[in-house]
């Protein structure tokens, strides 16, 4: 089960950037390749209504929005140093917004410690036949694109592979983010015995699979939540009815999966932000829009302003 | 580095074969980390829930949970019933099935934790022996700290590992996906592709990667640290190249002059 996230509006981009190959430039978009889990229990109060999650200062028992937090570092006991998300977006290598592949290493040769989570890339205006051409490429060969880049004040380690013309960027751990059996203090395997190895062969060939089955993975921990609340939809106990058809509240646009929104983006020819005005966006999309184009200045940013910054961001 | 500590003790078990073993996590955390602050009086902030009608903070002791319907209904579950619904506590790491290696995806995996022999040495080496002779992976299920996890276990550099795997429905389907199209690829431009990436093409190497920028936030903290303040300036985005084959002769090129 998962805590809800805010409110849900169209899924926006993690990341808006460039990927080099040699001297081809192709714009990209990052999605996140892994969705909230399928069960998802909102905290509520006993009427049913859901409840929302808000920063609070302790010293003055005040809600927060937003604009009223920064990010601060320890340095000493209440002492914290602020760093405003535009200084760290300053201080990033001059070629921040592009991922620049360089190395190409043989997919299979990395290590699955290495992957930590993935991103789905969509191509950017103008960027279809490159992508089409890297992903085709990379596929061929077997290969992944391997660089480091920096976004939101964080260096990644990414590999872009290729699959079924869909290109991903897994993000992987960095080596000194990895432990090794000797440095958990593991002692050298000691040497087996014999028959012991045999009847564990013997077990081991007993279960045998040739394939993963998804069925596998889904969570009996969600399976087994759901039995309750059929029954309770069954009886009617503590089941909460809306008291009218719900209507969307304010600054909560209608809710589309990312899976739509990922179909959109694979298949249109040129860029048409999802087909919806920048102003018909709420304050809240474009302030993702604005962080995934790490645009400086914009938790300052009126809606205007947004509009505008974007709009010359990404040259429309 | 020191030995680390066990995370939690569990026994692998598969058919009749049991194997004690100690759970180290494989990932050390190096991240920068940030607090959030109130911007006028620096004090961390704490999260509270509010309800979104009265604008009232509600105390979690007094928030029960809710799973919505499609139609907008809302079931309510109080923490009782969840706890009733919390698994089994167990130290079983049961393998319900062997795959052959590379089965499992690299989308799944989540976290890799190292495995250590817990007691008895032997049985762990004679499972090390068995999964390196029969070249194949478990997949395990094991309940810690009241959640279900999915699992792989296989051998990395002739230890045991054990990586948790995303629950299905995390993971988004590609094969529901349609990739970008259009008209046929131009032959040339492929070629020169594949031999400008055939040129970058190079075993993988993970120590020659170093999180640089890790460092310079650290610098930057201490310069601010200090009282020193700090300029900003925006990163432009390159354009998409427009003339393909051109930019792929030019870096081939480039690339071969190199050596």
């Amino acid at each position: 089960m998962a805590e809800d996230e805010e409110e849900s509006y169209v899924p926006q981009p993690f990341w808006s950037g460039t990927i080099a190959f040699g001297l081809v430039s192709l714009p990209v978009d990052l999605y996140v390749a892994h969705r909230g889990r399928a069960l998802t229990l909102h905290r509520v109060d006993e009427d049913g209504t859901q409840l929302r999650r808000r920063y609070f200062c302790p010293r003055d028992e005040e809600i927060l929005s937003k604009d009223e937090i920064v990010r601060g570092h320890p340095v000493a006991e209440d002492r914290h140093v602020v760093v405003e998300d535009e200084e760290l977006e300053g201080i990033a290598p001059k070629k921040s917004r592009e991922i620049d592949l360089r190395r190409f290493v043989a997919v299979s040769d990395i290590d699955p410690m290495y992957f930590e989570r993935a991103y789905l890339l969509t191509p950017g205006e103008g960027g279809v036949k490159p992508y089409r051409l890297l992903a085709r490429t990379m596929e061929e060969e077997g290969l992944a694109g391997v660089a480091t880049f920096v976004m939101r004040g964080n260096e990644y380690l990414v590999a872009i592979l290729s699959e079924k013309g869909i290109l991903r960027a897994e993000v992987l751990r960095f080596a000194d983010e990895l432990r090794s059996p000797a440095d958990v203090g593991l002692p050298e395997p000691a040497e087996p015995d014999r028959d012991e190895v045999r009847r564990f062969t013997k077990e081991i060939r007993g279960l045998q699979e040739d394939e993963l089955d998804r069925e596998d993975l889904i969570d009996p921990d969600d399976r087994r939540l759901m039995d309750p609340i059929r029954e309770k939809l069954r009886t009617g106990k503590d089941v909460v009815e809306p008291a009218s058809r719900r209507e969307p509240e304010e600054g909560e646009a209608e809710v589309i999966d990312l899976m739509e929104v990922l179909k959109k983006r694979l298949g249109r020819e040129s860029r048409d932000e999802g087909g919806r005005d920048l102003q018909a966006w709420t304050r809240e999309e474009l302030y993702d829009r604005a962080r995934a184009l790490e645009i400086p200045g914009r938790s300052r940013m009126t809606k205007a302003e947004l509009i505008d910054s974007i709009e010359k961001a990404t040259g429309s | 580095m020191s030995p680390a500590r066990a995370i939690w003790k569990g026994v692998v078990c598969f058919g009749e074969a049991r194997v004690p073993v100690k759970l180290y996590s494989a990932v050390e955390d190096r991240r920068v980390h940030f607090r959030l602050l109130h911007r006028e009086d620096h004090v961390p902030v704490s999260q509270v829930l509010v309800n979104p009608k009265t604008d009232e903070v509600v105390p979690y002791a007094e928030t029960l949970r809710g799973y919505r319907t499609e139609d907008g209904r809302v079931v309510l579950l109080d923490p009782q019933e969840l706890a009733e619904l919390a698994p089994e506590p167990s130290r079983d790491i049961r393998i319900h099935a062997f795959l052959p290696l590379g089965a499992i995806d690299h989308r799944w995996f989540a976290r890799p934790y190292h495995l250590g022999p817990d007691g008895d040495p032997g049985a762990h080496a004679a499972l090390c022996a068995a999964l390196e002779e029969t070249g194949r992976e478990g997949l395990a299920r094991w309940t810690m700290r009241n959640k279900t996890y999915a699992g792989a276990l296989r051998l990395h550099q002739r230890h045991l590992m054990l990586i948790s795997l995303r629950p299905a429905e995390e993971v988004v389907p590609v094969d529901a996906l349609e990739p970008p199209g259009g008209p046929e690829l131009d032959r040339k431009e492929l070629s020169l592709a594949h031999r400008l990436m055939g040129l970058l093409e190079e075993e993988f190497d993970p120590s020659r990667y170093r999180d640089e920028y890790r460092e310079r936030v650290l610098e930057l903290i201490a310069r601010k640290a200090k009282g020193e303040s700090v300029e900003v300036e925006p990163v432009p985005r390159p354009p998409p190249s427009e003339d393909l084959m051109r930019a792929l002769e030019e870096s081939l090129e480039a690339e071969q002059s190199h050596g």
